[in-house]
Order: C-alpha cells, then sequence, then structure tokens
C-alpha cells in the first residue's frame, strides 16, 4: 500500500519536474519581455480596446504612454480618474480635459420625417443607403437600423422610439464608435455642459426641409440673431456653435421654430426679483419671452415662473441687482 | 497506410469530436465569430492535440502500465495537456501578439478543452499503437478545425442575416450547430 502512494507521488512529481524544466526552457527563447509599468498601466485601463486613443486598443496605448508617444490624459473612455492614475504610475500629470459625449443631430422621428418606401435587406444603414440613398425622406435624416447602437462598445446608445437613437450620456465614454459607425455623419461629440444645441444635420434650403420634416433646422437663423453671447454662426443652412461662448441660456431653443434646437439643461433655473426693484423696466426690454416680466413703470416687477427659461439676461441688466437665478428647480423632461 | 488514411477521415467526418461527438463545444462556440481567429485556435489545438496524444501514449505505456498506477491517468494526463497549453501560449505571444489578443481566455482554456483530455482518453481505450494514436490525435483536431472554421464562416453570413429578434446571438448559432451537426450525419457508414 505504502509503496504504491511513493510509486505514485514519484511518477507524477517526476512528469511534473520534467514539464517544468520543458517550460522553463521554453521561456528561454518564447518568453516576452514586459516592461511592469506597461502591465501596471494596463490594468488601470477600461479594457474596451475601443481604440479611441487612436491606439490599436488598450495594450498598445498602454505601450505607448509608457514610451511618452501618447499622452497621459490620452484614454478619452477613463476620463480624468485613469488618467491620475495613470500619471501616478509614470510619475506624470494629467491635464483635466472637458467630458465630451456623442449626441445624435437628428430627431426625425418616423412621425416627423416618414420612410419613403418598406426596406427589405441587410439590416444596416450602410447597406440600405445603397438604394437611392436611403428610405428616410431626409436625405440628411437618421436611418433608424442602428450602426451605431452595435458599435456602441459601453451599452451607451440604443434605438428609441420612432427609429432615432438616443444616447444615455452617463455612460457614454465618448469613444467616437458611433461617430465613425454612422454613414450619414449624423453623431457628433460635444462637450457635455453644452445643453443647448441643435439636433438636425440638414443642409437643405428651409423650403426642402419644411416639406420633409417638422422638426428639422430651416435655417432662418433666428438663432444666431438672438444669442447673447454671439456664440451661434450660420454655416452651410446649419448652426454651427462655438461652445466656449455659449452660456447654456436656452434662448435660442426657446426662439427656434421648429424646435430643432433642443434645450437639454438638466435644471433649469428661474429668475426672481426681489423687494429691491425699482420698477425701471430695463429687463422686460431684455427677456426673450413675451410676457414674462410684467409690471407697471415704476413700481416692483414680477417674473411668471412658468414661462422664464432661466436664461439670466434680466440678471445682468437690472442696475439695482434685484434680480437672481435660483438654480434647485427641477425640471422633468 | 491506407489504415491510417481511413483513420484520419473517419476522424476528420464521420466521428467528428465537435459534430459527432459532442466535444470542446466551449471554444466552439466562444472563438467561432471570425474566420481568422477560429483558424487561429484551431492550429493550436492541432498542436496540443497531436502532441498530447504523443506524449500521453508514451507515458501511459511506459511509466503508467510498468508501475501499475493506471488510476492516474486523467491527472497526469492533464499534466502534460497544461504544459503543452502553456507552451503555445508562449509561443503565440511571441509571434503574433493579435491573435493571442484574439483568442483571449478561450487559448489558457484549451487545457480543459474536453476534446483534448478525450482523444488521450480514447487512443487508450481502443489500444491504438504509436503511429495510430498520433495520426488519430492529429485527425481529430483536424476535425475541430475543419467544424469551427466551418461554423465561423456561417456565423459571419448570419450577422448580415435578418433573424427574428428573440434568435439573435447565441440562440441562432445553437441552431446553426445543431444543423451542422445533422448535416455531418450524412457522413455515417463512409467508413466501417
Amino acid at each position: 500500500m505504502a509503496t504504491g502512494v511513493i510509486i505514485a507521488v514519484i511518477a507524477l512529481g517526476g512528469l511534473g519536474f520534467l514539464a517544468s524544466i520543458g517550460l522553463s526552457l521554453a521561456s528561454r527563447f518564447f518568453g516576452v519581455k514586459v516592461d511592469p509599468r506597461v502591465t501596471k498601466v494596463r490594468e488601470v485601463l477600461p479594457g474596451a480596446n475601443c481604440g479611441a486613443c487612436g491606439f490599436a486598443g488598450c495594450d498598445a496605448f498602454a505601450k505607448a504612454v509608457v514610451e511618452g508617444k501618447a499622452d497621459v490624459a490620452g484614454c478619452v473612455v477613463g476620463g480624468p480618474s485613469v488618467a491620475e492614475k495613470i500619471g501616478e504610475i509614470l510619475g506624470k500629470k494629467a491635464e483635466a480635459k472637458e467630458r465630451m459625449v456623442a449626441r445624435v443631430r437628428c430627431q426625425g422621428t418616423v412621425d416627423k420625417s416618414p420612410y419613403r418606401f418598406d426596406y427589405y435587406g441587410v439590416e444596416s444603414c450602410k447597406s440600405s443607403l445603397v438604394i437611392s440613398e436611403g428610405r428616410k425622406a431626409c436625405t440628411y435624416g437618421c436611418e433608424g437600423f442602428g450602426d451605431c447602437v452595435a458599435a456602441c462598445m459601453f451599452d451607451a446608445i440604443h434605438m428609441g422610439e420612432g427609429g432615432v437613437p438616443v444616447v444615455d450620456e452617463d455612460k457614454c465614454t465618448a469613444c467616437g464608435k458611433c461617430v465613425a459607425a454612422c454613414p450619414k455623419n449624423i453623431i457628433i461629440l460635444e462637450p457635455v455642459s453644452s445643453r443647448v444645441t441643435v439636433r438636425c444635420s440638414s443642409h437643405d434650403i428651409g423650403k426642402v426641409v419644411r416639406r420633409l420634416c417638422t422638426i428639422g433646422c430651416i435655417a432662418c437663423g433666428l438663432c444666431a440673431k438672438r444669442c447673447p453671447s454671439q456664440a451661434i454662426t450660420l454655416v452651410d443652412n446649419l448652426p454651427v456653435w462655438d461652445y466656449e461662448k455659449c452660456i447654456n441660456c436656452g434662448i435660442c431653443a426657446y426662439v427656434c421654430p421648429t424646435k430643432a434646437i433642443k434645450d437639454d439643461r438638466k435644471e433649469i433655473p428661474k429668475a426672481f426679483i426681489s423687494d429691491a426693484c425699482t420698477g425701471c423696466g430695463e429687463c422686460v426690454k431684455v427677456c426673450p419671452v413675451k410676457n414674462c416680466i410684467t409690471g407697471e413703470q415704476g413700481k416692483p416687477h414680477k417674473i411668471n415662473e412658468e414661462t422664464c427659461i432661466g436664461c439670466g439676461l434680466c440678471v445682468d441688466v437690472c442696475p439695482v441687482k434685484a434680480i437672481e437665478l435660483k438654480k434647485p428647480v427641477s425640471v422633468e423632461a | 497506410m491506407v489504415g491510417y488514411i481511413l483513420l484520419i477521415i473517419s476522424a476528420v467526418l464521420v466521428n467528428n469530436f465537435v459534430l459527432a461527438r459532442f466535444l470542446g463545444i466551449c471554444p466552439f462556440l466562444g472563438v467561432s465569430k471570425k474566420v481568422e481567429t477560429a483558424l487561429g485556435m484551431g492550429m493550436a489545438v492541432i498542436f496540443v492535440m497531436t502532441m498530447a496524444s504523443v506524449i500521453t501514449w508514451v507515458i501511459q505505456y511506459y511509466v503508467l502500465v510498468p508501475f501499475h498506477i493506471e488510476y492516474l491517468q486523467t491527472v497526469s494526463f492533464i499534466l502534460v495537456i497544461a504544459t503543452l497549453v502553456q507552451f503555445v501560449e508562449m509561443v503565440i505571444q511571441k509571434t503574433s501578439p493579435a491573435l493571442y489578443q484574439a483568442l483571449g481566455i478561450y487559448l489558457p482554456l484549451i487545457t480543459t478543452n474536453c476534446a483534448v483530455l478525450g482523444v488521450a482518453l480514447l487512443n487508450m481505450q481502443y489500444m491504438y499503437s504509436f503511429m495510430e494514436a498520433a495520426v488519430f490525435g492529429f485527425g481529430s483536431s483536424v476535425g475541430f478545425t475543419f467544424a469551427i472554421v466551418l461554423f465561423a464562416g456561417m456565423r459571419e453570413r448570419i450577422e448580415l442575416a435578418r433573424i427574428p429578434r428573440s434568435l439573435r446571438g447565441v440562440p441562432i448559432a445553437l441552431i446553426t450547430a445543431g444543423i451542422l451537426s445533422l448535416a455531418f450525419m450524412g457522413f455515417r457508414g463512409l467508413v466501417k
């Protein structure tokens, strides 16, 4: 009995020993030496291999960062927290960057811009576009097969009702996969702090847009005209934003006749007038909303909380500083 | 010689490991999304299975049988397979980092690929000679590669097809695998 145990131990132990010798010899010839910092950097990376950094996957990026070929904050997906961790490993400082998100620049659901024909074939926007420039009435509008949804690796974009995708901005990492996947170039990356932007990609003239879609930009230019900070310019029949100048006042969305500009502010502040009001009427002159601020000349004015869009123009012009914006008035989107 | 050829045909087509014996289903479903990675996986399995057949045969008849410790068969075979997989992993990481990445977790998982252990145990069960064992191991692994590449090609096409929502992804893959297996039943009776 005892000998049986000993034989078994010796036989298996011997086999294991031989195997380990073989492997250690093999590692001499085939072993790949890796900089330990590369492994460490790789561990803090998200590991989605999305390629948004411009390198072929997380491994390649980790290698490039360690070699100094890539920026410490180069991983857009990981954001500042990952950049900080990489900075710690390499002893470098990461510069803060504004977080971007993907935005779908089309609101033309089927009820607003219908399909021109029934499409039967490969379920992909790229292939449906081959037939007569796609099934959508508007040539710039969303085809609705969800090439972007399939491209997203973070479950951040989903096909909404009516065939236009919706981005979950909390999950979006601005990797840019959907931007590249959209054959109509409808999706763009915008700073997450810019809440009021145009959601239409049509470069058609107003007359054509009116015929094809009820929520498209007709290039009237009202937004550019009324923008208090001159952040909007009209280029090729579409408003173009200067995100640095934009103060998210929401006036453009308010004046937009087709609602192609979407006011996506999470909480809309409201203006309130205190007792210090002298009734000069300056605020009434600048208020973009009709009948929002009311009151007789010389007497304290009142602001209609319902219609106030929280642009804050009145706050700036009030000579006695009697108006203030109060933030935490949450709106149900 | 004719015997060896028949053995290969039988292992590749008639008694295909995946489609007739239902061994090695895990990598068959896991790494069959692209033909390229499926082929890489197949090559790795061919190497591991052939080498495992040869080495386990030597261990069986020169270590286990003389010392009457046949009950250690499974453990020692697993040891051999694990070593081989480690070796293959090293080689692939050195020679083709891209393939190494694409195979991912499925590469070390060849260790637990039941087709590999299966071929080693079947060699002993059928009392094959050394050459027969080597040829059977090689043929079986070629059969595995053949099946997984075929399947990967089908899945690539299916990706583009209009499939009912509830069947998308793994369900349609399983149905396809079933039909493929049925098709392979047509080879029954080709040899013996």
